[in-house]
């Protein structure tokens, strides 16, 4: 009841498409469409972005030892608690026209890539994890032994095995990156076919009095994280199998 | 150090009357406000002042602030309110149109509270030198103003900026050109005047185009903020009004006539707002902190027709100018 209801209301009141005509039409306007495509290539990237850079953080906590270890560990769920409008300002702060760094991405592309980057880095960390933990190191000592590089014994050894971990946390980000909204309207200056996401351009449907288009939207990207979390459940039933035998 | 009984005593005397103040307080009326961000500070200021008046006298307040447009949705889905203050008449008419405010409501004594005008906010010595709307539109200015369709703000800017133009002799095919010559300089189109604020002050663009009242409220925050009031430009005027289904409306009544008055008036003034009580508006501080300009219109302007011609023309959501105009500057066909 309590995730059903909302989005059956969801769908209902997205039907008749709005003031812009049919459902369709909603969905079609070219406004919509080139938030949808921008959303759908930044969240994808961040996602594989992070599927690299979430797995080398597991990686390192998992297997290295190093002073303030119990720190890094805590810090990485810090995006989970923060308010990701703090997570724009944070990216701003660095990335923006005032940058101790020198780095001016803000109001790009780029910016809002980043902004996604902080926000979904947990959840391919907090999924590889476990699975490197569990992983037993015997394995990759009998590769060893049998003269395999460190390269071979990471690709046909260890990748196989977390692989199916690395795959869910990076639906996950993505679904979750496909949804951000508060970081994101802070750092991409919003610009209609450039720079706005599907997530602001629900907003400012919705501001502007047509909710059911920004219904329409909605559903849409409801549709995409759908199939996305699908395919998460697929890729655990996979993983799991020898475990049930 | 151990309390001795006296003091006791006088603690548990002060709790109970803070009690039986409160209690008293509670009993009689509450009043609800809805209003937008930018008054926050100055309304608060008129509530205390109001208290003390013999009408305010025991009157509680629930205060609620956020983006007009927001506010009056949720007034019109079932937020309770008395009284509405708005940063534009068009969010008012959706809560006309959801038959909650009186249609006459600027017709009847009250209606307008306060104006302000629509300004440029400028970098540490203006070091583009603008001055008028024509300076927006030079190659490498970079301007910052909200999303027309989500945020009141942006459609005031939109319609001093074409107004700007009428009154400069230009026709009303150059002054729509112009709006989108405007726009291909805009550089970050937030959901929110307030937010456009803030994007100006991290560092981007080089004009803000906003409320005197949002830049001089900026200001009072400690923010380091200059501004230029084109000669052309368009008076804001903010309404507010009395719910029609209020439980309290002679006591939301008479908090509307307050805000008329000329204690209240002055602390709008104070906090950046233009009087729009005369006494007020006449002295000669008001007068200085809030320059006449030649060229100030309204939005029942001829050129502009009113909020309901304006919504219509300009921000509708299949047909309006700015859908057209924000297709052209960043959509497919623009290259």
């Amino acid at each position: 009841m309590v995730v059903a209801l909302p989005i059956a209301a969801l769908v209902w009141s997205s039907r008749s498409g709005g003031v812009s005509g049919s459902f369709w039409d909603a969905i079609t306007n070219p406004e919509a469409l080139a938030a949808l495509k921008l959303t759908l290539a930044v969240a994808a990237l961040a996602a594989l972005t992070n599927a690299v850079l979430g797995t080398i953080t597991a990686w390192v906590l998992v297997r290295d030892d190093f002073r303030g270890k119990s720190l890094v560990n805590a810090t990485i769920d810090l995006p989970f608690a923060l308010p990701t409008i703090v997570a724009g300002l944070v990216v701003l702060a660095l990335y923006g026209p005032y940058s101790p760094i020198g780095v001016h991405l803000a109001f790009t592309r780029a910016a809002i890539w980043l902004a996604l980057l902080f926000v979904t880095l947990p959840f391919v960390v907090r999924t590889v994890q476990p699975v490197l933990l569990e992983l037993d190191t015997e394995m990759e000592e009998a590769a060893r032994s049998l003269g395999a590089s460190e390269r071979t014994i990471f690709f046909r050894v260890v990748l196989p095995t977390i692989l199916p971990g690395i795959l869910s946390g990076v639906t996950m980000a993505f679904a979750r990156a496909v949804g951000e909204i508060g970081a994101v309207t802070i750092i991409s200056g919003n610009q209609p076919y450039r720079t706005e996401v599907a997530s602001v351009f629900i907003l400012n449907r919705s501001q502007a009095g047509d909710p059911a288009g920004a219904a329409a939207v909605a559903v849409v990207l409801l549709t995409i994280s759908f199939v996305v979390l699908l395919a998460v459940g697929a890729i655990r039933h996979r993983a799991t199998r020898y475990e049930r035998g | 150090m151990p309390m001795n009984n006296t003091r006791k005593m006088t603690l548990v005397a002060a709790v109970v009357a803070a009690l039986v103040t409160a209690a008293a307080a509670a009993a009689g009326t509450n009043l609800a406000i809805v209003g937008y961000s930018t008054p926050k500070t100055v309304m608060g200021k008129i509530i205390q002042a109001w208290q003390q008046t013999r009408d305010g006298q025991g009157v509680t307040f629930t205060q609620s602030y956020g983006p007009s447009t927001d506010q009056a949705r949720a007034v019109a889905n079932g937020l309770k309110a008395d009284i509405v203050f708005l940063s534009t008449g068009d969010d008012v008419n959706l809560l006309v149109d959801a038959g909650l405010v009186d249609s006459k409501w600027n017709r009847q004594s009250y209606g307008i509270a306060a104006d302000t005008v629509v300004v440029f906010a400028v970098r540490d010595g203006n070091p583009k030198h603008i001055k008028g709307w024509a300076d927006l539109v030079k190659p490498g200015v970079q301007v910052v103003t909200p999303n027309p369709f989500s945020s009141g703000s942006a459609k005031w800017n939109i319609l001093a900026a074409y107004g700007a133009e009428r009154r400069l002799g230009k026709t009303d095919k150059q002054a729509t050109a112009y709006v989108q010559q405007l726009f291909q300089h805009v550089v970050s189109q937030d959901t929110s005047g307030s937010n456009a604020t803030n994007t100006f002050l991290s560092g981007k663009g080089d004009v803000l185009i906003t409320y005197e009242s949002e830049a001089i409220n900026a200001r009072l925050q400690g923010k380091n903020i200059q501004y230029v009031i084109p000669r052309q430009t368009m008076l804001i005027q903010l309404p507010a009004a009395v719910l029609q289904k209020s439980s309290n409306k002679d006591a939301a009544n008479n908090f509307i006539r307050y805000l008329k008055s000329v204690p209240a008036q002055e602390l709008f003034a104070q906090y950046g707002f233009r009087p729009v009580n005369p006494t007020v508006a006449k002295e000669a501080s008001v007068q200085k902190e809030f320059p006449a300009r030649p060229g100030i219109f309204k939005i029942d302007d001829k050129y502009i027709g009113g909020w309901r011609q304006a919504d219509k023309v300009w921000f509708d959501l299949k047909s309006g100018r700015m859908v057209k105009i924000e297709e052209a500057v960043g959509g497919p066909s623009s290259g």
